[in-house]
């Protein structure tokens, strides 16, 4: 199998050589440009625009909840009609909800993530010239910007941009009588959703057949860095259960649009009985969340390859426990799928069907309480370097144990029924899956700007207060909002005070806004450093993260193929750091406390069995 | 309150900014330190911040519960509530565990091991007896948590008839909730959202003789120690009949019926006897006070004082006016309940109306 890969690998080479004579023009390197370090950087730049937007619509929402009473001009400027007076209307605030959540987990944590570093890391750092089909990438990407304009397009429609909350369970999000969004809105949504599905399966499949085929002599797949196994799983992840959310989708559309019932059944509305007879909601959660669960691994398995590739290179140490990783990697990956049902405790389906997801929920704790130890252990007797990218790292598994935790509450179908649906769930996810994945993010780009951007590297004292402020911001923001949660305060709530029972909440609410502005107000610093680093950061050494992976080994200057000569040959695992040789007098080259992959065995060294 | 916490964040925004200002000139003067890769000073400076991260942590979940703990839900006032109260406190307790030992270890290592030139990381890729030790030990404590779990589970949600519970519809609809009484043959009468028309808003079956004695209100009132079997319905949306008092959840389905049952355990003028409920109203009703001398000024209507009530929230997206869908729950003694129910017209009485 891997010698046939090789065989492969190296026609490729030829046949690429060739290509790069082409000469290139404006539209096919920077717009329909089918290299993938180019694609990636399309994508992170596209998802980090609509994180903006996603941003900007939580601030717009904590304004109201913190200070429900208080004009804000501020809602009239965004908001137009919906924010008159500087009072914002409750059904635009239902739609700042449902379109800030559908942004953050599709859009940016989902392609601007996933979508950035797997394009970016697969061939790189596998050796390969390109991804298995540079045009298919192409595609995913533009797809992905075209759903990307669906969605912002969405939010200029008459009647408002879709507003049933990021899981739009019908029949809110089916009947336009329910919810003004519910009418175009919510079709432009589902349109934007379809293309989104359509451009992560081009891409997640491209990604799969690139990793099982493209792999350079020797790099065997316990070779691989534990970026590539996250980001080949999840794709995996992504195949399976992507196509189940198009198929709610178009089924969901079938009802809104032509008359049919899977989901609608027995109905009264706006003073009259609809036709719909013998369809359930449930079975669309049932479907959404076959998709929306292992939609989290699928955030936040490229989030943890990611940190633990960083950890293991800043702590200039091997990570603890490749093949406990990897096979927690592959045990995430196998739970995720069957346990959708503990978002449906309450809905409805049989109590029996609770206990069996209670189960398949709780055992999901064992991997990932495996990988948070070893991360720790990672760090045991380092040598810390503590860039960026590390410190957004360790700022990973801070929240990855915190939001985790809570976890083991909500996983219990009994205590699920007092919080669910509450703030608990929502401090809960935001932290485990919202803040961590977005810690992932920014550690990938501190780590890898200088492969993005041709050996220029994003200013590291901006870097720190952007990390500090954010790290403080994210847990004044979160914390507290437990409290709220345990207080009974259910979630997607206009205003917390039209009833006098939460009226004690307001304080809480006020604290939580605070912080989130202090720490949206600490991203314009990373903002500021992307921007200006892109075009006048200080290039750095090829290799300034001392790392051994491949992608350090490649051109600095982006050219077609990555490599100028030929792709290197692999020769050892990726984590040999602080390595020493046999007689422990010094490291295994010695002054150099790393051996790069594509280094040979030497003759002072142990070969070990990692 | 509010005015503090802006003032504090305009203070806190200042620092950062004059922080970064500091970082900028630090980083031009220094000729030596031009790289954009971690020194050793840097490695000093944010090994001991990450030490003070941890504290920080400490520091504001002490805070949140010192602050904010009067804020939570007083003890279950049902039956069942206490068995999923205690088990909340052992997961609980669990959690802040672990929490506290692994932040401590994370944020201590990253300290303690912070880089210097002259340093040199261990080698250490694995060890099977430490990665067994820590897979097993959770193994052991969630198969505990599971198995604990599920029983408190079974125990609510598997209702036994045997125990004669008295049965009353949970009617949910936009925006607001009704409540359907059995009656005396203890049975609901037939419904179906085709059926509304006129005063029989609940779309009951007017020639279904179960239905003759129901009773439909729009305030639930419940007898001490009586189990109670709530059928819910949808007539549009899906909606959630959230009772955080009582522990007790579902969700309301157009085109079926979903149950949750409870035997309410405190009445609500003892609840309102109840130490937590009163520091709790105190507190609403201090800042009612506050609310009404600046509506006073305006010269408007002050407001009224807050008195505990049980409620019933919907707690399921629902559409425009989520937030303001709840119902009044009254638990009270038998004699009250009955009495109460005696004012109440049947749902034959109302249909002849």
């Amino acid at each position: 199998m891997s010698a046939h890969a090789n065989e492969h690998a190296v026609d490729h080479d030829g046949h690429d050589d060739h290509g790069h004579h082409h000469k290139e023009t404006f539209v096919t390197k920077y717009i329909f440009s089918q290299d993938h370090k180019m694609i990636s950087k399309q994508y992170l730049i596209t998802g980090l625009f609509m994180g903006i937007i996603g941003i900007a619509m939580s601030l717009l929402f904590r304004l109201q909840l913190a200070w429900p009473d208080h004009q804000f001009t501020v809602y009239e400027i965004f908001l137009g009609k919906w924010g008159e007076g500087g009072v914002m209307d409750p059904s635009v605030y239902l739609a700042l909800v449902t379109i800030h959540g559908t942004i953050m987990v599709f859009f940016v944590l989902t392609a601007g993530l996933s979508g950035t570093f797997s394009n970016l890391l697969i061939p790189l750092q596998i050796g390969a010239r390109d991804m298995a089909s540079g045009f298919l990438n192409m595609v995913s990407y533009w797809l992905f910007f075209l759903s990307s304009v669906f969605m912002v397009l969405s939010l200029f429609v008459e009647a408002g941009p879709a507003s049933a909350g990021w899981t739009i369970y019908p029949p809110l999000s089916a009947l336009p009588q329910a919810i003004p969004g519910s009418g175009a809105g919510m079709t432009l949504w589902l349109v934007s959703m379809a293309i989104f599905i359509a451009s992560s399966l081009l891409g997640a499949l491209n990604y799969i057949v690139t990793v099982i085929n493209l792999r350079t002599k020797g790099m065997s797949m316990t070779r691989l860095p534990l970026t590539i196994w996250s980001f080949f799983v999840t794709a995996i992840i992504g195949v399976v259960s992507f196509p189940v959310l198009l198929s709610a989708a178009l089924m969901l559309i079938m009802d809104r649009s032509f008359g049919t019932s899977f989901f609608l059944s027995d109905i009264y509305i706006a003073g009259e009985v609809l036709h719909n007879q013998g369809g359930s909601p449930v079975l669309f959660e049932h479907l959404f969340w076959f998709l929306g669960h292992p939609e989290v691994y699928i955030v936040i398995l490229p989030a943890m390859g990611m940190v633990s590739e960083v950890l293991a290179t800043n702590s200039r140490k091997p990570v603890f426990g490749y093949r406990a990783m990897v096979a927690s990697i592959l045990a995430i990956a196998f739970l995720s799928t069957i346990v959708w049902g503990h978002h449906m405790f309450i809905s409805g389906m049989n109590p029996f069907l609770g206990s069996v997801f209670t189960f398949t929920t709780l055992l999901i704790a064992i991997p990932s309480a495996v990988k948070s130890f070893n991360w720790i252990t990672t760090l045991w007797k380092g040598n810390l370097q503590m860039n960026t990218g590390m410190l957004f790292s360790i700022g990973f598994v801070s929240t990855f144990i915190t939001g985790g935790l809570t976890g083991i509450i909500l996983g219990d179908s009994a205590l699920d029924i007092n919080v669910h649906d509450t703030y608990f769930v929502v401090a809960h996810f935001h932290l485990v899956m919202g803040v961590s994945a977005l810690y992932g993010l920014f550690a990938g780009v501190y780590h890898w700007f200088p492969k993005m951007f041709e050996g220029r590297m994003l200013n590291k004292n901006l870097g720190y207060v952007h990390f500090w402020i954010t790290v403080v911001g994210a847990y004044g923001v979160f914390f507290p909002m437990h409290f709220i949660g345990m207080a009974g305060l259910p979630r997607r709530y206009y205003t917390n005070t039209n009833f006098p029972y939460f009226d004690d909440l307001t304080d809480v609410n006020v604290v939580i806004s605070v912080f989130a502005i202090f720490t949206a107000a600490g991203q314009l610093v990373f903002l500021y450093n992307f921007v200006s680093s892109m075009f006048y950061g200080k290039k750095g050494p090829q290799n300034p993260w001392s790392s051994t992976t491949l992608e350090w080994t490649a051109e600095v200057k982006h050219i077609h193929g990555n490599w100028d000569g030929p792709i290197p040959e692999v020769h050892r695992w990726p984590y040999d750091y602080s390595k020493l040789n046999k007689d422990e007098s010094d490291y295994v080259i010695a002054g150099q406390d790393f051996v790069p992959q594509h280094i040979p065995m030497q003759d002072n060294e142990d070969e070990m069995d990692h | 309150m509010t005015a503090f916490l802006v003032v504090l964040v305009i203070i806190l925004f200042g620092v950062a900014v004059w922080q970064l200002d500091k970082i900028f000139q630090m980083s031009k003067s220094e000729g030596s330190n031009d790289s954009e890769i971690a020194s050793d000073k840097d490695n000093n400076i944010n090994g001991y911040l990450m030490l003070g991260f941890v504290f920080f942590t400490y520091f504001l979940l002490i805070y949140c519960f010192w602050k904010w703990g009067d804020v939570l839900l007083p003890e279950a006032a049902s039956e069942h509530g206490q068995g999923l109260d205690d088990l909340m406190y052992i997961s609980m307790a669990l959690i802040f565990f672990v929490g506290f030992v692994t932040l401590w270890l994370l944020s201590y290592f990253a300290f303690k091991y912070r880089g210097k030139k002259e340093n040199r990381a261990l080698f250490f890729a694995d060890n099977d007896t430490l990665e067994f030790v820590w897979t097993i030990i959770p193994v052991i404590v969630l198969a505990g948590l599971i198995i604990y779990g599920l029983f408190t589970w079974t125990d609510i949600m598997n209702v036994d008839t045997e125990d004669d519970p008295m049965v009353v519809e949970l009617y949910a609809y936009q925006f607001d909730w009704r409540a359907r009484y059995s009656g005396a043959d203890n049975t609901l009468g037939e419904a179906n959202v085709r059926l509304i028309e006129g005063v029989n808003q609940l779309g009951v079956d007017a020639s279904d003789p179960n239905a003759q004695d129901d009773v439909v209100v729009n305030e639930l009132h419940l007898p001490l120690g009586r189990k109670v079997l709530f059928k819910m319905r949808s007539q549009d949306v899906l909606h959630s009949a959230y009772m955080p008092h009582f522990r007790a959840q579902m969700n309301c389905v157009p085109g079926m019926i979903t149950q949750f049952a409870f035997t309410p355990s405190i009445t609500t003028e003892d609840m309102r006897l109840n130490e937590d409920v009163v520091d709790k109203v105190n507190e609403i009703n201090r800042l009612r006070r506050e609310k009404s001398l600046g509506l006073a000024a305006k010269g408007e209507e002050g407001l009224e004082p807050y008195q505990f009530d049980y409620l019933l929230l919907c707690n399921k997206i629902c559409g425009t006016n989520h937030y303001n869908m709840q119902m009044k729950i009254v638990v009270e003694s038998q004699e009250d309940y009955d009495a109460w129910m005696e004012t109440q017209p049947t749902f034959a009485e109302v249909i002849k109306k």
